[in-house]
């Protein structure tokens, strides 16, 4: 149990918290808190294992938005193990549900690469994709203030020409991160936008390039050729390009994400997830369908409302972070 | 992944029982777990499923089925019944303060749609109650929400009232309401920054915004895609400021809209508007029965069948008045007959050649003139079409007109419209293949087999060439 065991001496060993990392902590308390609580609480709670409890199992793991497959994988899964390995005890029992969750969540990321890939030479383009509201333009603000720090220059491409205000709000994004914003009038070509910030990119040699695009529900089949087509800009000026396609994701969002997700990588192959406003669902599971579903790694989260709030993710990090909780107490007894 | 219908769900569940009379407690237990599935993958808050398979438990047991349903369809009604229930049986409507203005603010996470809302309910307002709202800008946080709101104020004609952002929101909404008293607004409404319902310094300034304004209605603007954080959210918003509604936004996209009846389940309050569409005027009403259906999955099919009903009635219909057509007699038909007739030669010739026709007192009626057939078909032409295939139509003043028209004496007119009405009479009953009637108008009548198949050839004919007539007027109109 590679991972599992992993976690367990990296807590056990006392590795001393960066401050990086205790960052990242208190932003994922909430989803952390909940979640564990929630399993600590279902464990103790419980007399005997029978229909009853798998039931209960499978809500308290939907209720932590661990999603609807894998809970019911899981609860199936478990049935067997429970009863193979004759699991009476609360303490048996959490120990092979805790095992189990560790094991699916880690042998769906093994290979999972949760790096940003930028080009060796020439622009780098990330494009952003997303339904409305999903926080497209707010993750390009934080992402370009955190590449501008890192000392690349950026320009950013206002693909988003049609809902109202939307140029301002990346216009207003490039007045604070000192970043220039390529854009045209409202309700202009979305695609000419993305051209002429492509050609910016080559003839001035930005190091990146990140192009917002208008919110769409992934079932507008028209707005999604609209996307592809400016995918099919991008790949026309800079074959490699681009390098990243970022499937901006809704926290809170339900089974919906996995919906999204399928339906934006057919059109516009989706190189990872950034997971936005996680501050805030206190539902770290989602994490876990996500990886468990679609095998779409999740490269940034949205932890708050901050210019620095928005981070690489780790994913060992985050399920050390989501089951400290649970192996923490075991790791005392050991 | 694919998203099951409950109904295939409920299908599988019960492939191996038979047909009951009643709803037992085994078919119950298999349906219940499908049920809960079902709920829990259109994203309804787990606490709220088991409190509702609670109660669809106790409704199912003992339920008589009903005749043509199987336990299984009787068993997705009370869940749907029970969804309608709780969702609210109708569509609840906005309040109105008594006194101008209606102040309505507008609360929720960020990016769930609050400023595209205000544009569409403003756009719903004014279409709806010509009303004269007046939008208050309150979101400083967000970059460039104030120009947002100001395009979509300008794309529905609505004045915003705005003090940019470094003003506090208490203080814009302060002066706003000042305003809108000045300008006599009939509607106020206030779009607000996005926040989380765990942000306490900022669900304090809403709680005083609702101080200052004192609004009639505080609606909850709730993306349709949130999963089970739906009822921490709602229930954090409405811990504070005590709601009066629920606006569900996005639902045109895929996503099964469990958030609705978790919502509605937890916080009491009702959904009033669905947002449908990145257009002004795609707000509607919001149906609880549409949403049951949604959550279940069954939408598709039940919407299916009621199509396939409409259209099969619709088909139905226009069949039987086709029919109805071809086998009634008009003035068009009359025409033919005529121009038929005029092909044969003339009509005195003709007459003179069918046996027994010749001396038969009724023809007297016939003024054999050869321009007869002439000015009988002026007189037609001189009807409009309707008229024509509803010759029932043919009122006094009308007749005056195709009198007129055809340049006859109106006398004519009546008698060559008595003339059709006696033709209809016979041809009615030709075409149902009896002859007696015309025994006595035809002297001798028809006779023989021969004078029969004559006769039978020659509704036939008449009857395919109205067939194709039919569907030629047919081709010309669409």
């Amino acid at each position: 149990m590679g991972l599992f065991d992993r976690i367990k001496k990296a807590f056990g060993g006392g590795e001393p918290e960066t401050q990086e990392t205790a960052k990242y902590d208190a932003g994922l308390e909430k989803s952390r808190n909940t979640f564990s609580a929630k399993l600590n609480a279902f464990f103790a709670g419980f007399r005997t294992v029978d229909e009853d409890f798998f039931d209960d199992l499978e809500e308290m793991l939907i209720g932590a938005d661990v999603g609807y497959e894998i809970a019911v994988q899981l609860t199936d899964e478990l049935r067997d193990s429970v009863k193979l390995q004759n699991a009476k005890r609360p303490e048996e029992v959490s120990q092979v549900v805790v095992q189990k969750l560790v094991d699916i969540y880690g042998e769906a990321g093994e290979a999972e690469d949760n790096a940003l890939h930028y080009a060796p030479v020439g622009p780098t383009v990330f494009l952003f994709v997303g339904v409305n509201g999903a926080g497209k333009t707010t993750t390009i603000g934080k992402l370009a203030h955190q590449l501008q720090q890192q000392g690349k220059s950026v320009l950013l491409a206002a693909g988003d020409t049609f809902r109202a205000g939307a140029i301002a709000q990346l216009e207003e994004w490039g007045r604070r991160d000192g970043v220039p914003v390529v854009t045209s009038e409202p309700g202009g070509d979305p695609a000419a936008v993305v051209y002429d910030a492509v050609r910016r990119a080559k003839a001035e040699a930005f190091d990146v390039l990140l192009v917002d695009t208008a919110g769409r529900l992934q079932n507008k089949v028209n707005l999604m050729n609209e996307l592809d087509k400016i995918r099919r800009v991008i790949v026309r000026e800079l074959p490699e390009a681009p390098q990243e396609v970022l499937l901006v994701l809704d926290g809170t969002t339900g089974q919906n994400a996995l919906s999204q997700a399928k339906e934006f990588n057919q059109t516009t192959k989706v190189s990872g997830i950034v997971l936005t406003k996680l501050d805030g669902s206190g539902k770290g599971g989602i994490v876990l369908a996500i990886r468990n579903e679609l095998h779409v790694p999740v490269k940034l989260v949205g932890l708050g409302e901050g210019m620095d709030d928005l981070q690489a993710f780790d994913p060992n990090k985050f399920v050390y972070g989501l089951f400290k909780g649970l192996i923490e107490p075991k790791s005392d007894e050991n | 992944m694919a998203f099951e219908g409950l109904s295939e769900r409920l299908q599988k569940a019960f492939a191996g029982l038979r047909r009951k009379g009643k709803v037992t407690e085994a078919d119950v237990q298999g349906a219940m777990r499908e049920i809960r599935l079902a709920l829990l993958e259109a994203d309804v808050n787990f606490g709220v499923v088991k409190d509702f398979i609670k109660a669809v438990r106790a409704k199912a047991l003992g339920a008589e089925v009903l005749e043509s349903l199987t336990p299984g369809q009787q068993i997705v009604k009370i869940v749907n019944d029970e969804l309608v229930k709780t969702m609210g049986e109708a569509a609840v409507p906005l309040n109105k303060s008594p006194h101008i203005p209606t102040v309505i603010m507008m609360v929720g996470l960020q990016g769930a749609g609050k400023t595209t809302t205000v544009g569409k309910l403003s756009k719903y307002l004014i279409e709806n109650e010509q009303a004269r709202p007046l939008l208050i800008a309150a979101d400083v946080y967000r970059p460039a929400a104030i120009e947002q709101l100001q395009v979509v104020g300008q794309s529905v004609g609505v004045p915003v009232f705005e003090l940019g952002t470094s003003v506090d929101p208490r203080d814009i909404v302060r002066q706003g309401m000042a305003q809108a008293a000045l300008q006599h607004n009939d509607y106020v409404i206030i779009d607000t920054a996005g926040r989380l319902q765990i942000d306490d310094k900022l669900m304090t300034e809403l709680a005083d915004i609702k101080d200052i304004a004192n609004p009639t209605e505080i609606l909850l603007v709730v993306d349709a895609m949130t999963g089970q954080a739906a009822t921490e959210v709602a229930t954090g918003f409405n811990e504070r400021l005590d709601l009066t509604g629920v606006v569900l936004t996005k639902l045109d996209g895929d996503t099964r809209g469990g958030a609705a009846l978790s919502i509605r389940a937890v916080t009491g309050k009702p959904i009033k508007f669905v947002g449908q569409g990145e257009k002004m005027d795609a707000l509607d009403v919001f149906y609880p029965d549409r949403m049951a259906n949604r959550i279940l999955g069954m939408g598709d099919m039940l919407t299916l069948i009621d199509k396939a009903q409409k259209t099969y009635d619709e088909k139905q219909a226009q069949q039987v008045a086709e029919k109805i057509k071809e086998n009634s007699f008009d003035f068009n038909d009359f025409l033919e007959q005529m121009d038929q007739v005029s092909n044969m030669g003339s009509f005195d010739e003709i007459m003179k050649m069918i046996p027994g026709l010749a001396n038969n007192p009724a023809m007297k009626n016939f003024h054999v003139d050869p321009k007869d057939i002439a000015h009988q078909k002026a007189i037609v032409y001189s009807m409009t079409p309707a008229e024509r295939e509803d010759p029932d139509l043919l009122n006094p003043s009308r007749r005056r007109r195709i009198a007129a028209g055809s340049g006859r004496p109106i006398v004519e007119v009546n008698r060559m419209i008595k003339q059709f009405n006696q033709s209809k009479q016979m041809m009615s009953q030709m075409y149902k293949g009896n002859f007696n009637g015309m025994d006595g108008l035809m002297g001798g009548g028809i006779q023989g087999r021969l004078g029969k198949m004559a006769m039978n050839n020659m509704i036939r004919k008449q009857k395919k060439n109205k067939k194709k007539r039919l569907k030629n007027v047919k081709r010309f109109k669409s």
